[in-house]
């Protein structure tokens, strides 16, 4: 059934890369392969968000709450129950899906801003009462030494386990966005009057897609206590979420790929940034003015547009 | 939790009285965003920088002036001004370049402003907590409705209308002000007039963080200046403008009023609490008139 989806051809490169991420952790120092798994962690995210940004064109503004529902999902059935370990994190995702259905049944009733604002206001109601839960949550100091064992909380193999969710969930969210849905979901960003036109049920296909979306954001926040250990409300604040939106921009949100570079932008700039001043945001913030005005399109988008689409990486680009 | 407690008329009195007053400081800052939303259709998501420098700005000309009554009133009136000049300079330099663009490609741009000048104001004045003293006339408190209620805050109560009277009488029986009303509804037109609009856009931007400056400096008084302020206010006045329909600068006062009561007898019932009561109120709101309560100049 891949035939067709997959070239041997096309995704060679990406096998390489893969391979190479493989066999990277006995090479490089330890420091690094934690920076590459926080790498990875927040590349999915970005890439869930930017399946309803970018494909979707919907303003999916607070798509933080979700990753943070799933991490906290996990977290407190780590601490506060005795059920084993995968029922933690197969109900990360699925708490995250539910939070995704529950907020965009009444977003998805709203277009464009009206759409981001809700969803702020009922993601920040989520973050506050995570923020005030002390009981529950921790309230603002969060929950810390989540208990993992070690066999897969050690740092090389929370690195190997993260690469394979990681692949695993590109295979599939390329699958959905090359199938017919993805394909909707595009044309119902570009003309959303046309597709009600034709029949086309836009909110239902809004509503799949968030949800859709938010399933990986909690798989993403499931990995993340995995690496972290940890959850903080943070996670769910409105500034982290800004943050994901500018990632998609960032590496290039109609293309596939483009959030994984952004996030992989994000994350070296505050972690390298960081090490040499406290003002990494100022860096970030000049980085960002010279690309909106020089590359509007995103680094990868960029990329994409210049070499053509011969990494076969713009989904936009072989479909039309 | 503390629930049980019977609530006295004394403290519910309090209680509005205190959600009125913060009303004010958030219709100040709020009706500012609604006004350069209605003109640009940008939320500025750097709002609630300018707020923070124009509270960072009132300390600093105070201090200069060796604080007491005078450097009160010369703080109040000029760092307004002061957020209107750096406002005019990102405007000027590298946000006007930007209007024909993609409309989020301005949303980020307001972001990075957001990041930047959180950290030039890091820079300026440092990490630590600094305060703005009222002139004595508005320091303690005196009895209203059975409780102690402070006098700055009673203030807050007067500058807030005079402010909305003041935005209404410009909007509506100035030149300039009517010409930013058109421009809101259809830029296009009021180009074919021969009207600048970059020009115009300049000035809705300028005023609107002008605004944000005075929300400053006013709450400053009531609070300790502190890194970190600019992301609170940001959020509240981006759904008080949402829920009372973008650009009507009414709809900024009601929504205002909602969250500022809303927060404050979330306090009295249901205090660890309190802070999800806004948000419960704006989720309300939108799911009720999506579009906000009053009519959005969009």
């Amino acid at each position: 059934m891949f035939k067709g989806i997959f070239s041997i051809k096309k995704s060679l490169p990406y096998v390489g890369i893969f391979v190479t991420l493989l066999i990277l952790p006995p090479i490089i120092p330890r420091f690094y392969i934690y920076i590459l798994a926080v790498i990875f962690v927040t590349a999915l995210l970005a890439m869930s968000l930017n399946m309803v940004v970018g494909h979707g064109g919907l303003f999916q503004f607070h798509h933080g709450a979700f990753y943070g529902v799933g991490a906290y999902t996990v977290a407190l059935i780590l601490t506060k129950t005795s059920l084993p370990l995968w029922v933690g994190f197969i109900a990360g995702p699925f708490a995250a899906a539910l939070a995704g259905l529950l907020i965009g049944i009444f977003c998805v009733r709203l277009t464009r801003l009206y759409f981001g604002m809700l969803q702020i206001s009922l993601g920040s109601l989520l973050w506050a009462l995570v923020f005030r839960w002390y009981s529950l949550t921790g309230g603002d100091d969060g929950i810390h030494g989540i208990p993992m064992p070690p066999f897969i909380s050690s740092q090389n193999s929370a690195y190997y386990f993260i690469l394979i969710v990681l692949v695993i969930c590109l295979i599939v969210m390329y699958l959905i966005l090359k199938s017919p849905f993805g394909v909707t979901l595009r044309a119902i960003r570009d003309n959303p009057e046309r597709c009600e036109a034709i029949g086309i049920n836009v909110r239902r296909h809004q509503l799949i897609g968030i949800v859709i979306a938010t399933f990986f954001a909690g798989i993403s926040g499931v990995l993340f206590v995995l690496l972290e250990g940890s959850v903080f409300p943070d996670l769910l604040f409105w500034v982290y979420s800004l943050e994901i939106f500018i990632m998609c921009l960032l590496g290039g949100w109609f293309t596939f790929a483009g959030p994984i570079i952004g996030a992989a932008i994000m994350v070296s700039l505050r972690t390298f940034v960081g090490i040499y001043t406290d003002y990494w945001t100022l860096v970030l913030g000049i980085l960002l003015i010279l690309l909106i005005f020089f590359l509007p399109e995103g680094v990868w988008g960029y990329i994409v547009e210049k070499f053509g689409s011969r990494a076969g990486e713009a989904v936009e680009e072989e479909n039309k | 939790m503390e629930t049980g407690q019977t609530i006295t008329f004394a403290a519910f009195a309090n209680q509005f009285l205190v959600g009125l007053s913060r009303a004010m400081i958030l219709f100040i800052v709020s009706s500012g965003m609604s006004f350069v939303l209605g003109v640009l259709r940008v939320p500025n998501v750097a709002h609630g920088s300018l707020y923070m420098i124009g509270a960072f700005s009132a300390f600093s000309i105070s201090t200069f002036l060796g604080g007491g009554t005078m450097g009160f009133w010369v703080a109040l009136i000029l760092s307004p001004f002061v957020v209107a000049l750096v406002s005019l300079i990102a405007e000027r330099a590298l946000f006007c370049h930007l209007y024909e663009r993609e409309h989020l490609m301005l949303l980020l741009f307001t972001f990075a402003l957001m990041l930047i000048l959180g950290d030039l104001v890091k820079l300026t004045w440092g990490a630590e907590y600094r305060s703005f003293m009222a002139p004595l006339t508005f320091r303690g408190s005196i009895p209203v409705l059975g409780s102690s209620f402070p006098k700055y805050n009673l203030f807050l109560l007067v500058v807030g209308p005079l402010v909305a009277i003041g935005l209404w009488l410009f909007t509506n029986k100035t030149k300039i002000g009517k010409i930013a009303r058109a421009a809101a509804v259809d830029r296009e037109m009021v180009g074919a007039m021969g009207i600048n609009v970059s020009w115009v856009f300049a000035f809705a931007f300028v005023l609107g963080c002008f605004l944000a400056g005075l929300g400053g400096a006013l709450v400053a008084p009531t609070i300790s200046i502190a890194i970190g302020m600019d992301h609170d206010i940001i959020m509240e006045a981006f759904l008080i403008v949402t829920i009372g329909g973008l650009g009507n600068m009414w709809g900024a006062m009601l929504g205002s009023l909602i969250f500022g009561l809303t927060l404050s007898f979330g306090v009295l019932f249901l205090p660890q609490f309190a802070i999800a009561f806004p948000y419960i109120a704006v989720g309300v709101i939108l799911i009720w008139r999506p579009t906000g309560m009053l009519k959005s100049v969009w």
